[in-house]
């Protein structure tokens, strides 16, 4: 209540006395509009419209390649912008119609393997982009539609587990595809890897230069995005996107209130599907490959994650989400960019959970403390224990308080692991000081574990990361970043 | 004697070996107020059910303005002219206010997702009607919803505003039918008293047909042209105010036989 006195001596005492209503009405719209000196800031912002942020961010994506000649990052850009083109299909299907939808990554692969048959060797078809794209999407939008005439019925985790059914289908045929009835469709597990870059009146859309990706399927893809960016948020703000919205609310209202709620099911489906097939289409012809296993949970669940992140439901929410999540992925494949992020993590997150509190300086310094004395005594009993060092940078600062053996022996990766799992949860089961003390030791045990364990094999790493990243995020902001604020509905 | 509206016809539903509603019959005439009393569980709210197609007669038929409503997807009965409030709130609440009226006008709009994704002129006059329309549907609601900004997501509207906004949404489907589930519950005697007037105002203002569930015996007393009782799925009582009120099976029901409550 403190903090909105200042509000409320705006009205004067001797006005009308404030109704219920009112007051709720009053105090929602205070809410809406934040005070302090960056509010007129806020304000002048919030009134920008859509279409020049859109613009800005589509003409700071393209200068990407101006500010870097590395084909290396140059090809995450692009791998992110797919993912923005994803998230917002899985949008579709997740945010508005409220459809978990666990299949939805088998959709891109249909659209690359789709692409891959109408422009390749493997049958000897070679369809011009402006045909090949457009029948892509066309076949997503049908997948769609009949993976959502047997699901229209199902909701929840019903509906979860059919679309995971179909996600699974998918991989056996594209798996064992090579021999349908004595053809050879899809390649098999080696899949198909004469796939033709887009082309279109006799000139080729190259994927490399000179050795290096070529930036022009970077605008591709960008021009996609912005594309289909504009038409969803078209579609979000028509009848058809309020009846999506409506049935994610509450479908039993929205059928009585005349939507027809399975028509409108399959729709969403098909929509989805034919984003992420147009998204498989141009991923295929860059690729000049197509492979089965690209196509199956790990992109699922990385799809999910930014979804999810970004606050499902919210256009820019996810676009955010793929922003953070797909080079966020790229950085931790690199150890030491992987420790600066960590460590990174670690202190936001202390500062976090202790704000400006005496705890936080305790906590660090008995850390520090912990981690001094640690290495001491472990140096004593042998050099090789902390003369494991080897890269430059952070490392070998951090190496001065963390143990760093030469020689891993086989039983510490697992014991500390588990260790430091076992820790963190008791963590969780004790309060106040005994807390307090806990800690310290915990997070030196994490750090020993990232540092020695967990940067020699980057790619569980990664997707724990992930998961790490969705428990903070369901307890910080348990509606994404940019997700409006959400009420279940009881 | 007026045109009839809506004809339930020895409508029956059984939930396994529970007869729900039992050979049911109600008339509602145009432009009439018909209460609908009984006690919990008397299958007053499975009677919407059934009109509003959520649930399918066992036995009988609905009709309405002469067409038959029985088998038809509850979409398709709002299209017909039915729409519904819900005892227990049933608001898009993370939509705006005004976004949950004019999801309600879905079906007397056209614009298809082509032309929606590509604005076309027609799609946009259309949003314009639809907006316009929404409006109109809250301003109904005077000064009650006015003080809202109606770009709030609706869950910060209050329980009684709530009850309002489900009102005009159920009207933004153009209905000639309403049915009222339980329009005043939880509400104080003030917000009750407005409850019963707006549902006249409704009546002579919007030109509906309204068939209303309701436990508030004043406001059933001021607003009904006539009353049914129910019990156990079976219309005990039918006539005005005055007459179900005082009716001996009525009384049973509500409070028991004379036996029951000396023993």
């Amino acid at each position: 209540m403190t903090d909105s006195t200042p509000h409320s001596s705006e009205t004067p005492a001797s006005g009308p006395a404030v109704g219920q209503d009112e007051w709720v009405a009053r105090h929602a719209e205070r809410r809406l509009i934040r005070g302090g000196p960056l509010a007129p800031m806020e304000e002048r912002l919030r009134a920008v419209p859509w279409w020049v942020w859109l613009t800005l961010f589509v003409g700071v994506m393209c200068l990407l390649p101006a500010v870097t000649a590395s084909g290396y990052v140059r090809r995450v850009g692009f791998d992110t912008v797919l993912y923005m083109m994803l998230a917002l299909g899985l949008n579709v299907v997740v945010g508005w119609g409220g459809l978990l939808d666990l299949g939805y990554v088998a959709f891109y692969g249909l659209g690359a393997y789709s692409y891959a048959l109408l422009d390749s060797d493997q049958f000897h078809v070679h369809l011009p982009a402006y045909v090949a794209i457009p029948v892509v999407v066309v076949i997503g939008a049908i997948a769609g539609f009949l993976l959502g005439l047997p699901s229209r019925r199902l909701h929840g985790d019903y509906l979860a587990i059919v679309t995971l059914f179909f996600l699974q289908l998918f991989q056996t045929i594209a798996t064992n595809g090579d021999s349908i009835f004595g053809h050879n469709v899809t390649g098999g597990a080696f899949g198909i890897f004469t796939v033709k870059p887009l082309h279109a009146f006799g000139h080729n859309l190259v994927v490399q230069h000179q050795g290096v990706f070529a930036v022009s399927y970077y605008f591709v893809a960008l021009g996609f995005f912005a594309l289909i960016y504009v038409a969803l948020r078209f579609v979000n703000l028509s009848r058809t996107g309020r009846a999506w919205r409506s049935l994610r609310e509450d479908p039993l209202a929205a059928e009585a209130m005349g939507m027809p709620v399975n028509a409108l099911k399959l729709m969403s489906f098909a929509f989805g599907a034919a984003i992420a097939a147009l998204t498989g289409t141009i991923f295929a012809s860059l690729s000049a490959s197509v492979l089965p296993l690209t196509f199956y949970f790990v992109l699922l669940i990385t799809i999910y994650t930014m979804v999810i992140l970004g606050g499902s439901g919210s256009m820019r929410g996810v676009v955010l989400g793929a922003l953070v999540i797909g080079p966020l992925l790229e950085l931790l494949r690199d150890p030491n960019k992987s420790r600066i992020i960590f460590y990174v993590a670690l202190i936001g997150g202390l500062v976090f959970a202790f704000r400006r509190s005496r705890r936080l300086g305790i906590v660090v310094a008995a850390t520090l403390a912990f981690g001094f004395a640690c290495r001491a005594i472990a140096g004593a009993l042998h050099h090789s224990w902390i003369a494991g060092s080897a890269d430059g940078g952070l490392q070998h600062v951090v190496s001065y308080w963390l143990i760093i053996p030469k020689h891993l022996a086989g039983w510490i990766p697992p014991v500390s692991y588990v260790g430091v799992i076992c820790v963190a949860l008791v963590l969780t089961l004790v309060h106040g000081r005994l807390r307090l003390v806990l800690l310290p030791p915990t997070l030196y045990l994490a750090a020993f574990v990232w540092d020695n364990v967990m940067l020699t094999q980057p790619d569980p790493a990664r997707y724990i990361v992930l998961g790490l990243i969705l428990i903070a995020l369901m307890i910080i902001r348990p509606n994404g970043l940019l997700g409006e604020r959400r009420v279940e509905i009881v | 004697m007026a045109e009839k509206r809506l004809e339930i016809k020895g409508v029956s539903l059984n939930f396994g070996g529970l007869a729900v509603v039992a050979d049911l019959d109600i008339d509602v005439n145009e432009g009439e107020i018909v209460s609908v009393i009984g006690p919990n569980g008397a299958g007053k709210t499975t009677l919407f059910n059934l009109i509003t197609g959520i649930y399918r007669p066992d036995a009988g038929d609905i009709v309405l303005d002469g067409k038959s409503l029985v088998g038809l997807q509850p979409h398709q009965i709002s299209q017909r002219g039915v729409s519904r409030t819900f005892q227990t709130l049933r608001l898009f609440l993370n939509m705006s206010v005004i976004e949950n009226v004019m999801a309600a006008a879905y079906g007397n709009t056209h614009a298809g997702v082509l032309r929606s994704m590509l604005r076309t002129p027609g799609m946009r006059r259309e949003e314009r009607e639809i907006r316009e329309f929404a409006s109109q549907r809250l301003a109904f609601f005077g000064e009650r919803l006015m003080g809202y900004r109606w770009d709030q997501p609706a869950y910060s509207l209050s329980y009684a505003n709530r009850r309002r906004l489900e009102i005009a949404r159920a009207t933004a489907t153009k209905p000639t039918l309403l049915l009222l589930d339980e329009p005043a519950a939880g509400m104080n005697p003030v917000e009750t008293h407005e409850i019963a007037e707006l549902i006249g105002r409704l009546r002579d203002e919007g030109g509906y047909t309204i068939l209303v569930i309701e436990h508030d015996m004043h406001v059933v007393e001021g607003i009904s042209d006539r009353v049914v009782a129910l019990d156990h799925g079976v219309k005990i009582a039918e006539g005005t105010f005055d007459e179900v009120a005082t009716n001996s099976r009525v009384i049973e029901a509500y409070l028991g036989t004379k036996a029951a409550a000396t023993k």
